[in-house]
C-alpha cells in the first residue's frame, strides 16, 4: 500500500510535467486542466504516503534523508498548488513540477530504512531546524521556476527575437514581483532554519559553530548569502529584474546541492 | 453519394484589383434587391451575398452546378453593367465541398489580406442575417453558415492565428504588456507629436494607461495633443529631467540626431530605482541612441525592430493557418456527412434500425414474462411485431423517397431525423 502511494505520486508528477510541457507548446486548454488534475492526484497520494510512513515510524517526515526528500518534494507541490490557485500563472507548472519529480526520484535512491528520531535533549530545536528549512526551500523552488521564466522572457524582449515563449510567458514585472514575494517568504524561514540548525549543532557537540563537515556546510552558506543578497538587494538597493531572477535560479541550485551533501 | 449542389462565385483582393472590386460591390442600398432578384431565378434554390471591401461573393444552392455558376457570373456582370469578357478572368468559382471549404476559410480569416483579422467574421455574420431575414437561405445554407461560425470560433480558440500583433502600434502595446504587469498604473511620455506616436499612445490608453505626458519643441502642439489624450504638456527643455517618471517613452521628433543619450536614460533608470522602462523610437532618423538597450531593465525598440516583430508575427500566423486548415478539413468532412445524411436511403435505413431495436427490446421483455409459450408461438409473435413495424413504416418510406426527388426533400428528411432523434 505504502509503496503504491509513493509510486502513484512519482508517476503523477512525471506525467504532469509532460502534460505541462505539452501545454506550453501546443496550448490546448484541456491539457492544462489535465495536468493540474494529475498534480492533485499525485499530491493526494503523496500525502497519504507521508501519513502512512509517519504512522509506521512514529515521528514526522524529517528524520532520514529519504524522509526529508519526500517531505521537500511534497511541500514544493503544496506551495506550487497555492501559487497556482492564487496567481494563476499558466506555465509555472512546467518549471516547478519537474523539480518536485526529480526530488522524489532522487529519494528512491536513498535508504528507506526506518530510523528513530535522534535521541537528543534538543528535540524541538532539531525539528524546528528541519521543518523551517524545508518550507523555506519550497518557497525557493517557486522562485526558481519564476526565475527561469523571467530569464526566458527577458532574453526574448531584450534581444528582440520574439519566439513562441514570448507569447506564453507572463509580463516581466509580474514575474519580478512574484519572485520577490517568494523570496520574502523563503529567506526568513530558511534563515531561521539555518540558525536553529547551527544552535542545535553547537549545543549538541558543545563545540564551535563551524566544527561540522565543512564540505556540506559551505554550499549552504553560499546559497544563504545569495538569497540574502537577492532579498536585501531587492528590498533596499533597488535591484530588480534579471539580477534577482539570476540570484533565485543560482541560489536554488546551490541550496539543492548543499542539501544533498548536508542531509 | 449525396450532393449539396452548393456553389460560390466571387472575386477577392487576390484575384481582382481594387478598381474593379469597387465597381462590383453590393451596397447597403442594393444588396436586398439583388439578393431577392437572385432568389427569383429558377436555377437558384438558396442564395446569400457577401460584399466587403476585399471580396464580393455569392453563395448559392442551385439545381445544376454548372448552369448555376454561369447564372451567378452573368448576374454579377449584368447587375453592375460590366461586360462579361472583362470580368470572367477575375472570377473564381467553387462547387460542392470546395464551396464549404472556401466559406470556412473565409470566415476563419484564412483568406483575408491580414490573416487572422477579426472583422471578416462579423461581415459574414451580417451577410447571413440579412439573407436569412429575406428568406433567401434555406436548410442547407443555414446549416452551412451556422457551421462556418462555429469553425471560425474553433480556429480562433485552438490556434494562435489571431494572437499576435500585426501592426506597429499594436506590436508596441503587446510589448508593453509583456514588460509591465498591468498598464493601468503606468505612465507614458510622448516626445514629439508624430502621428504614429499618437496612435500608439491612444492604443496604450485603451489598455488602461492613465497618465500621459507630451513634450514637443512647439509647446502649443504639445498642449493640443495632451488635451486630446487627456494628459499634460511638458516643456521640451525639461523633458529629460522628467524622464524617470515615464514607464513608456514614445519618441517621434524630427531631430536630425539622437536626442536621448545613454547617460540620460541611465540617470532616469537610477532615479526610478531600476523599475523597467520601455522606449519606443519611431522617429527616422532615430531619436534614441541604440546603446540605451544595453542598460539593464531598459528595453529599446526602434521602428525597424517593431516592423520585424510585425513580420515575425505575420509568419507565425501563416504557420498557425496550417493548423487551422487541419481543423477546417475535418469540419468540411463533417459537413459532408451531414449532407449525405440528408439523402433518403441512409435515413430510411437508420429509421428502420431504430424501430427494429425498439421492437426487439420490447419483445424480449414480454417473452421473459411468458415462459410458457412454445417455440412456434414465440416465432409468431416475432413475425407479428415485425409486420406491424413494416406496415407502419411502409408509407412514410415510399413518400420520403418521392419527396427527396423534389425541392422539399431536405425539409422532410430533416423533420424525420429530428422527430426520431436520428442524429444523436
Amino acid at each position: 500500500m505504502k509503496i503504491i502511494t509513493f509510486n502513484i505520486a512519482m508517476v503523477s508528477y512525471f506525467l504532469a510535467s509532460l502534460e505541462y510541457f505539452l501545454f506550453l507548446i501546443y496550448r490546448r486548454p484541456l491539457v492544462s486542466t489535465l495536468a493540474t488534475g494529475t498534480v492533485v492526484v499525485g499530491l493526494l497520494s503523496h500525502t497519504m504516503f507521508i501519513g502512512l510512513r509517519s504512522q509506521e515510524t512514529g515521528h514526522g517526515p524529517y528524520t532520514t534523508s529519504f524522509e526529508v526528500a519526500v517531505f521537500l518534494s511534497w511541500l514544493v507541490v503544496v506551495v506550487y498548488c497555492f501559487t497556482h490557485w492564487k496567481y494563476k500563472i499558466k506555465d509555472l507548472g512546467s518549471f516547478v513540477i519537474p523539480v518536485a519529480f526529480l526530488i522524489l526520484l532522487y529519494a528512491t535512491f536513498l535508504s528507506k530504512e526506518v530510523v528513530q528520531f535522534p535521541d537528543t535533549e534538543f528535540k524541538v530545536l532539531l525539528t524546528l531546524h528541519r521543518t523551517l528549512s524545508i518550507i523555506g526551500f519550497a518557497a525557493f523552488a517557486i522562485a526558481f521556476g519564476l526565475g527561469v521564466m523571467y530569464l526566458i522572457q527577458e532574453k526574448q524582449v531584450k534581444s528582440k527575437k520574439l519566439g513562441m515563449m514570448y507569447f506564453r510567458m507572463p509580463s516581466l514585472e509580474s514575474l519580478d514581483n512574484l519572485i520577490y514575494k517568494a523570496v520574502t517568504v523563503g529567506f526568513p524561514l530558511f534563515t531561521l532554519g539555518f540558525l536553529t540548525g547551527s544552535i542545535w549543532n553547537f549545543q549538541e557537540s558543545e563545540s564551535s559553530l563551524f566544527s561540522m563537515d565543512m564540505i556540506s556546510i559551505w554550499p549552504l552558506i553560499i546559497g544563504w548569502v545569495l538569497y540574502g543578497l537577492v532579498f536585501f538587494g531587492r528590498k533596499g538597493l533597488g535591484w530588480r529584474g534579471k539580477k534577482v531572477a539570476q540570484g533565485s535560479v543560482i541560489g536554488f541550485v546551490t541550496v539543492m546541492v548543499s542539501i544533498i551533501l548536508h542531509v | 453519394m449525396a450532393e449539396s449542389n452548393l456553389v460560390i462565385v466571387g472575386v477577392n483582393h487576390k484575384t481582382t484589383p481594387v478598381e474593379l472590386r469597387e465597381k462590383l460591390a453590393f451596397t447597403k442600398g442594393n444588396i436586398e434587391e439583388s439578393t431577392e432578384k437572385l432568389g427569383g431565378f429558377p436555377e437558384i434554390d438558396e442564395n446569400l451575398i457577401i460584399s466587403t471591401c476585399n471580396r464580393v461573393e455569392i453563395y448559392a444552392r442551385v439545381n445544376d452546378v454548372d448552369r448555376g455558376i454561369d447564372r451567378l457570373k452573368q448576374f454579377i456582370c449584368e447587375f453592375h453593367d460590366i461586360p462579361f469578357h472583362t470580368l470572367d478572368k477575375h472570377f473564381y468559382a467553387f462547387r460542392e465541398e470546395e464551396t464549404v471549404q472556401h466559406l470556412f476559410r473565409v470566415s476563419s480569416s484564412l483568406d483575408s489580406m491580414v490573416v487572422g483579422e477579426s472583422q471578416i467574421l462579423g461581415q459574414v455574420k451580417d451577410a447571413y442575417s440579412l439573407a436569412k431575414s429575406l428568406q433567401t437561405t434555406g436548410l442547407i445554407l443555414n446549416q452551412l453558415f451556422e457551421k462556418a461560425f462555429n469553425v471560425a470560433k474553433k480556429v480562433r480558440d485552438e490556434t494562435g492565428i489571431a494572437e499576435s500583433a500585426v501592426s506597429i502600434s499594436s506590436a508596441a502595446v503587446e510589448l508593453a504588456r509583456k514588460i509591465f504587469d498591468d498598464l493601468e498604473n503606468h505612465t507614458v511620455m510622448l516626445v514629439g507629436t508624430g502621428e504614429m506616436a499618437e496612435l500608439a499612445a491612444k492604443h496604450l490608453i485603451t489598455y488602461g494607461v492613465k497618465t500621459v505626458y507630451v513634450a514637443s519643441r512647439t509647446y502649443e502642439r504639445a498642449t493640443t495633443l495632451a488635451k486630446t489624450l487627456n494628459g499634460s504638456a511638458l516643456d521640451f527643455e525639461h523633458f529629460k529631467s522628467e524622464l524617470h517618471k515615464a514607464d513608456i517613452v514614445i519618441s517621434s521628433t524630427a531631430a536630425p540626431k539622437f536626442i536621448i543619450e545613454k547617460s540620460v536614460v541611465q540617470e532616469a533608470i537610477h532615479r526610478r530605482n531600476n523599475r523597467p522602462m520601455f522606449l519606443i523610437d519611431i522617429a527616422v532618423p532615430r531619436d534614441i541612441a541604440p546603446e540605451v538597450n544595453d542598460l539593464e531593465n531598459v528595453y529599446l525598440y526602434d521602428i525597424d525592430d517593431l516592423q520585424n516583430v510585425v513580420n515575425a508575427n505575420m509568419e507565425e500566423r501563416e504557420k498557425e493557418a496550417e493548423v487551422a486548415m487541419e481543423i477546417i478539413q475535418s469540419e468540411v468532412s463533417k459537413f459532408n456527412n451531414w449532407v449525405e445524411s440528408l439523402d433518403a436511403v441512409p435515413t430510411i435505413v437508420e429509421l428502420r434500425k431504430r424501430a427494429e431495436a425498439v421492437r426487439l427490446q420490447e419483445i424480449d421483455k414480454t417473452l421473459k414474462k411468458m415462459t410458457h409459450l412454445s417455440e412456434e408461438d414465440r416465432n409468431n409473435l416475432h413475425q407479428m411485431t415485425s409486420s406491424i413495424i413494416n406496415k407502419i413504416l411502409h408509407k412514410p418510406t415510399v413518400n420520403l423517397k418521392k419527396k427527396t426527388q423534389t425541392s422539399e426533400g431536405r425539409t422532410y428528411l430533416k423533420a424525420i431525423r429530428d422527430l426520431f432523434h436520428l442524429d444523436d
